[in-house]
């Protein structure tokens, strides 16, 4: 690393970029090596040992208390103390810092807004806040990208200008070519644990991903245009509650037709889970219908909607899709177990499941050491395999996949990915939540797009991202119109370094309101 | 970008209906306000209700006349009640509900007092506030061993262990050495043993902290009770014969009427005892030590990055609280009874429902335990005047109380986020 230099790390899932970084930062022990600051082996027992050492680290779930104010959070493990051995907190001191260090950087926060009421953005910003303040040299970013939109994406990488303008250095850990293009001045990229090569910004998309994932891997869904047919869900006037008894979802309508595939596109937690969630049966409805193929299905119970026809593809496989200490075989069949062939009366038959099983493992290949293999064991990709075989092998009218390829190797995207097409090529209705707003663009026949518990608006695939970007940050295109969409430029930044790509085109919202 | 300046779209601000918690509150509370005007206006005789502020009959008293005081405590409770109805400002709820449940609980008593036979319709507050306290200490030490715990992250039911363990090594040393002060030290070190437990099996073994806590429990009722027929019972003389603390009057103070002959004329635990809450009130909310318990109790992988060592933390904290159990315990026997078998009897855990009810907070926690410890108290009184309410009924309501305040009836109760999980790094 050189003194303000942006460089990243740029790998797939599970290539070892994050662990690699908690090396660095002292979270975790090296087996074996060495690292060198200025010249000098640094030994590292904990992250203290790190932030002694000037280094600091953004992780990918925000390490922040979410029922302190930003100060607290700021001065947590650094506090400034009075009264000797008793050890009362300067507050004013710490805050009178806080906003120093913002308004250096251009980092705007409220010293004393509680982190929880604060949306992903403002949070990401008080950790970046949070390591300036305790003077590092070199910052580590992990993933900082995965929960914003791509305006506040574009705030970021304003802000990572900024820093590496200040002198600092950073590291950008990520798997998103198109970000990385338009920031980085080096780019390493690992695959399983080890740096295949380095390369410069220049270098092209294909050739990166290739560097990635070891081989040529399409980037696109190929796809025929679809025949939508006669509405199979049908969504009206929906309003859900999240587990705090607050409005997750706040009157939906929506219909998805036989033979296409709706993508759900927003920022996480904008009511995606709940709405599907409340569709599944898995949360009560306040308010509203879901109806399924004309027939009402809302306060049904889980089983009978499964039953019903609707396969399921849960955003967190590891919690709701799949019982991790089971075997390969008894997951597949997890839905339909008491079902002949699979049961008779009280009884499983293992031949019968063992028999189907070998047989979907070839099917969606699987890749797993045998039908008997605890599914934990397998990688991300290879456990969504098995989920996606179970809910794919029903006759089915509907099929809901969230975050279907969250945490998967690109060859399993690609794989899930066609499934899905040819799913919705044989009629069944799909809707597809991802927080991946090239995964919807890519599958979707139309896009709706959720923001605080509504549909703030459906647009076709060939929307420009900048404009579906801007309406998963609440922005419609009439409210851009009337009203001056807010934000100053940075002083004296410029965004010259971006080189095309899916990074969200360098204009601010405030730009094209001029335009 | 440097600034946060996106516009939001117009959100409709999320509408509860009319119903919102504090007009349930409200109108239960209307209720309850309407019943006490209604029924205890009717059973109360004409006899004047005195509250005597001495210990006596005699001496300045406040008197009503019964029924016409059963009547209007009541109806000051239906107007509260009627208040949150009608919607008052959010800070105002807890101050206008508190009236109203004082306004109803007078009501009640007006009627009782004046209904008691000759002789004995007087209630002598000094006597009540005294009880209060003193049937409450226990629990306020046992709640600060459960806030100081819970607050960094470890789940303590083991109070009622620390508790009965501090009493009897209190006991135990106070007797062998003939010293109160090395009672003290010893109950003090014996709640710290239990904790030692449970720090040990629950921070360094993972051990389920829930299972843990009522295992040591038993397991102190179990090395106590052996311990007491085998040494006490034989030799009471040379083993259960701790040395007590005197009652220590505070100059000035003593002489406030009411509150000086029932505070302040009290034991080293009494003193103890309300000195730790604010200590640790303090301590939780304005010191180093305080944001970083706090912290390790809300998100330790947080506090862990920026440099705090969690298990560090759990271990001081866990045995601190132990420290702190064990004094209570001793406020027992080496100030009131000598030691019996089982003695705390679910003090432990009426002291783990104050913490609950005094959600997570060192006076929070007070508030519960003195609401229990009123509620003790009045049952034994109202046992004296002959009421005709069964003292079991009474015994009941605090317990009936918790329960809904756990519910979520009076805010919502939320325990620090890692409370019971264990910290496994990386």
């Amino acid at each position: 690393m050189e003194p303000g230099e942006i460089h990243a790390l740029l790998g797939e899932n599970g290539a070892g970029k994050s662990t690699l970084m908690n090396v660095l930062y002292g979270l975790y022990q090296p087996d074996e090596g060495e690292i060198l600051v200025d010249g000098q082996p640094l030994k590292l027992k904990g992250p203290s040992d790190a932030i002694a050492a000037g280094i600091g680290m953004v992780h990918q779930h925000f390490m922040l208390v979410p029922v302190f104010t930003v100060t607290e959070n700021i001065m947590l493990g650094a506090e400034q103390v009075r009264g000797g051995i008793v050890g009362f907190l300067d507050r004013r001191r710490a805050r009178r810092e806080v906003a120093e260090v913002s308004a250096r950087y251009h980092l705007r926060v409220d010293p004393d807004a509680v982190i929880e009421d604060l949306p992903v953005g403002i949070q990401q910003r008080v950790e970046i806040v949070k390591a300036l303040t305790r003077d590092v040299d070199l910052l580590i970013l992990d993933e900082p990208t995965a929960v914003l939109t791509p305006q506040e994406t574009e705030e970021l990488l304003t802000v990572m200008r900024s820093l590496k303008a200040a002198g600092k250095s950073i590291v950008f850990i990520t798997h998103k070519l198109g970000e990385v293009k338009a920031i980085a001045d080096r780019i390493t990229v690992i695959r399983r644990g080890r740096t295949v090569g380095t390369a410069s910004p220049e270098a092209s998309r294909d050739e990166l991903a290739a560097l990635m994932v070891g081989r040529n891997v399409r980037l696109t869904v190929d796809k025929q245009p679809a025949t939508p047919g006669r509405p199979i869900l049908e969504v009206a006037g929906l309003v859900v509650d999240d587990d705090r008894q607050i409005r997750a979802v706040d009157g939906i309508d929506l219909t998805v037709r036989a033979g296409e595939v709706l993508g759900v596109a927003g920022v996480q937690g904008n009511g995606q889970t709940e709405l599907i969630e409340a569709i599944m049966g898995l949360r009560p409805t306040l308010a509203g219908t879901v109806t399924l193929d004309g027939e009402p299905i809302h306060g049904w119970s889980t089983k009978k909607v499964l039953r019903a026809g609707v396969g399921y593809v849960p955003e967190d496989r590891s919690v709701d899709g799949l019982v991790k200490e089971f075997s390969v075989a008894e997951n597949l069949v997890l839905d339909i177990y008491d079902r002949p062939p699979f049961g008779k009366g009280l009884a499983l038959r293992p031949d019968a499941i063992a028999s189907s099983a070998r047989e979907r493992i070839a099917q969606f290949d699987v890749r797993t050491p045998s039908a008997d293999a605890a599914v934990g064991t397998l990688s991300g990709g290879n456990q969504q395999k098995v989920i996606v075989a179970r809910e794919l092998s029903r006759p089915l009218k509907l099929f809901i996949a969230a975050q279907p390829t969250r945490g998967v190797d690109v060859g399993s995207i690609e794989f899930i990915h066609s499934r899905v097409i040819r799913e919705r090529d044989v009629g069944t209705a799909v809707m597809v939540v991802s927080s991946e707003l090239d995964e919807v663009i890519g599958l979707a026949d139309r896009i709706a797009v959720m923001y605080r518990g509504r549909i703030i608006g459906i647009v076709g695939p060939d929307t420009p991202r900048e404009e579906i970007g801007l309406l998963m940050a609440g922005i419609t295109p009439d409210a851009r119109r009337s009203a001056p969409a807010g934000g100053a430029a940075t002083p004296g930044e410029a965004t010259g370094g971006t080189t095309g790509g899916v990074a969200p085109a360098p204009e601010s919202p405030g730009n094209e309101d001029e335009a | 970008m440097s600034t946060t300046a996106v516009p939001d779209v117009a959100v409709a601000a999320v509408d509860e209906g009319f119903w919102s918690r504090p007009r349930k509150v409200g109108l239960v509370l209307l209720a309850l306000g309407v019943l006490a005007a209604v029924l205890f206006g009717a059973l109360a005789t004409g006899q004047q209700a005195r509250f005597t502020l001495s210990e006596t009959e005699g001496g300045a008293a406040l008197e009503i006349h019964g029924t016409v005081g059963a009547i209007l405590f009541g109806i000051v409770a239906a107007a509260a009640g009627g208040a949150l109805l009608a919607g008052v400002p959010k800070r105002w709820f807890t101050v206008v509900l508190g009236v109203g449940l004082v306004a109803f609980v007078l009501s009640f008593l007006c009627w009782q007092v004046s209904a008691a036979p000759e002789g004995r319709n007087f209630m002598p507050m000094v006597n009540i506030v005294r009880g209060t306290f003193v049937l409450a200490l226990p629990l306020i030490f046992g709640a600060l061993a459960g806030v100081l715990c819970e607050r960094s992250g470890v789940v303590n039911v083991a109070i009622e262990g620390q508790l009965l363990m501090g009493a009897f090594s209190g006991a135990l040393f106070g007797s062998l050495s003939g010293s109160v002060w090395v009672g003290l030290v010893a109950a003090a070190i014996g709640g710290a043993f239990v904790s030692l437990l449970l720090a040990v099996f629950a921070i360094r073994y993972l051990v389920d902290q829930v299972v843990m806590g009522v295992v040591l429990n038993l397991l102190a009722v179990g090395v106590t009770g052996f311990l007491y027929e085998r040494l006490m019972q034989t030799n009471a003389e040379k083993y259960n014969s701790a040395p007590r603390f005197g009652n220590w009057e505070i100059p000035l103070l003593k002489d406030i009427p009411l509150l000086g002959p029932a505070l302040f004329r009290g034991n080293i635990f009494l003193y103890l005892g309300l000195l730790l809450v604010l200590i640790i009130h303090l301590a939780l909310f304005r010191t180093r030590w305080g944001l970083r318990t706090r912290s390790v109790g809300e998100h330790p992988t947080a506090a862990d990055t920026l440099g705090v060592k969690v298990l560090g933390l759990r271990y001081r904290n866990v045995l601190l609280a132990g420290v702190v159990a064990g004094i209570g315990g001793a406020s027992y026997t080496l100030a009131l009874y000598s030691f019996t078998k089982n003695m705390i009897g679910g003090k432990g855990f009426i002291a783990l429902a104050a913490l609950i009810f005094g959600r997570w907070s060192p006076t929070g926690a007070l508030l519960a335990a003195l609401f229990f410890g009123f509620a003790d108290q009045l049952a034994t009184y109202l046992g004296a005047i002959g009421s005709s309410i069964p003292s079991q009924f009474l015994a009941m309501l605090p317990y009936l109380a918790t329960i809904l305040a756990v519910a979520g009836l009076v805010g919502r109760v939320r325990a620090p986020a890692a409370d019971g999980k264990p910290y496994i790094k990386g």
